[in-house]
């Protein structure tokens, strides 16, 4: 942690002092060189809603309330929001997941922002759909423990979750199948909100630095960054070995060929400076550690290593830019609302 | 070299057989297959054409259709003969938003 600051710093202030010089006529060129990206990273207009799942006032209301509702674990303390805090970025901090059992888990809690537009979703992409994706962690021995029929029980139990479910979903009543719907519903309207990035992609050329434009174009060119982690959400949702340590499998788990080995989820951008620690499985406490490892082309050479990843050799100085670009995806999002949960 | 290419594309074209065969192209753009769905007919051959910048896959485990193409650099194209009729899932193991879905009359 220390000798990454002792590195890092220098790097920024150099940077800033050498942004600070320039005449106007570069600094319209880094604009102008930056600007040619921007396209691709606009926000979309309206969130998808799926005809088979249709969002709905009703609906959203239910999803909240048991998205963070602990009875949908064994232990009646364990919500889906304990591990996707909106306080931490809809993460939890921590380097990996924490069971029902309060046993540490395998890999670090992913954001589930922005997930409406996801692919393919847990680190190993097990889950096709939104809705399977919400039931995972709830039945999961490993994770909230609460097998589907007891779910269903519980919450039949209770007589206002009884009524609002009838409400949401009229012919379906209260199943394991409307309980991941419902969430769904719920997960799809957690979006990140504008970010300095976002005001400067709509026209604002003063919403980010000098330097963060800089490091958008080698975002986007030297770094390669943008090979994985493109579009608005800074992710294709596609699966990668970039060669850190390990024996978990990854997708190649689910999808068992050579090519899926090791290979983990591209994880959105979003917020990413909000977001620590890093990586599948939380193995790196700084974003400065992270452009390190890929400056490296990643630490560990095996067969199922990413065509993608290889040595950059990127300076200190477009590391710093690199960073200070990274650090403008961070949107000041208002405070989440905690529901008053069914009795 | 040439040779070879030149005998592959005689057998292709299906000196000796009944029915004339053909080769479609499927382009792998933007990270998706173009088209996303394709109706050929047994014996025909389907090439895959890598447009993009990044590596891709081509491979199916529908039943009877099992194959891998394995990893298709930028640039390269790679191909497969479908032999039997029904409908194949084709997908990329590394962008798994890549869906095609070959039907084979």
């Amino acid at each position: 942690m220390r000798t990454g600051i002792v590195i890092v710093a220098p790097a920024l202030i150099v940077a800033v002092l050498a942004s600070a010089k320039e005449p106007p006529a570069r600094r319209r060129s880094v604009e102008r060189d930056a600007r040619s990206f921007a396209t691709q990273y606009r926000r979309p207009a309206d969130i998808p809603n799926p005809a088979t799942n249709a969002a709905s006032p009703e609906r959203l209301a239910l999803g909240r309330a048991l998205f963070f509702d602990p009875r949908l674990s064994r232990s009646s303390f364990v919500s889906c929001a304990s591990c996707h805090n909106p306080a931490f970025s809809w993460a939890d901090g921590n380097a990996r997941a924490t069971g029902d059992s309060m046993k540490t888990l395998g890999r670090r809690t992913p954001t589930i922002l922005n997930l409406a537009w996801a692919d393919a979703l847990f680190w190993d992409g097990r889950a096709g759909t939104l809705e399977q994706q919400a039931l995972g962690p709830i039945t999961s021995a490993a994770e909230m423990n609460l097998p589907a029929e007891r779910l269903v029980s519980r919450l039949s139990a209770v007589p206002e979750y009884v009524s609002r479910f009838k409400a949401a979903y009229p012919s379906e009543g209260i199943t394991a199948a409307t309980v991941g719907k419902a969430i769904a519903v719920f997960e799809r309207s957690v979006v990140s909100g504008s970010a300095p990035f976002d005001r400067w992609v709509a026209g604002d050329a003063r919403a980010i630095s000098e330097d963060a434009k800089r490091g958008f174009v080698l975002f986007n060119t030297k770094a390669r960054c943008s090979q994985c982690h493109m579009g608005w959400r800074f992710t294709d949702d596609g699966f990668q070995d970039i060669g850190l340590p390990g024996e978990d499998r990854g997708r190649g788990a689910i999808v068992k060929l050579d090519e899926t080995q090791h290979a983990f989820k591209t994880p959105t951008l979003r917020n990413v400076s909000e977001r620590a620690p890093y990586m599948h499985d939380g193995s790196i406490a700084t974003l400065e550690e992270v452009v390190e490892l890929y400056d490296r082309g990643g630490e560990v050479a095996r067969p199922s290593l990413s065509d993608e990843i290889h040595p950059l050799h990127l300076t200190a100085a477009e590391k710093g830019q690199l960073l200070a670009f990274l650090r403008t995806l961070s949107s000041n999002d208002a405070a989440v609302a905690i529901p008053t949960l069914p009795r | 070299m040439r040779s070879l290419v030149v005998a592959a594309v005689v057998l292709v074209l299906g000196v000796g057989s009944a029915a004339a065969q053909s080769r479609f192209v499927v382009h792998q753009e933007g990270k998706k297959f173009v088209p996303s769905k394709l109706t050929v007919q047994q014996g025909d051959t389907v090439v895959f054409q890598n447009d993009d910048a990044v590596v891709h896959n081509v491979f199916s485990e529908t039943p009877g259709f099992e194959f891998n193409l394995k990893r298709q650099p930028a640039g390269s194209s790679n191909s497969t003969k479908f032999s039997r009729p029904g409908v194949a899932e084709i997908r990329c193991a590394i962008h798994p938003g890549m869906k095609l879905s070959i039907t084979v009359r």
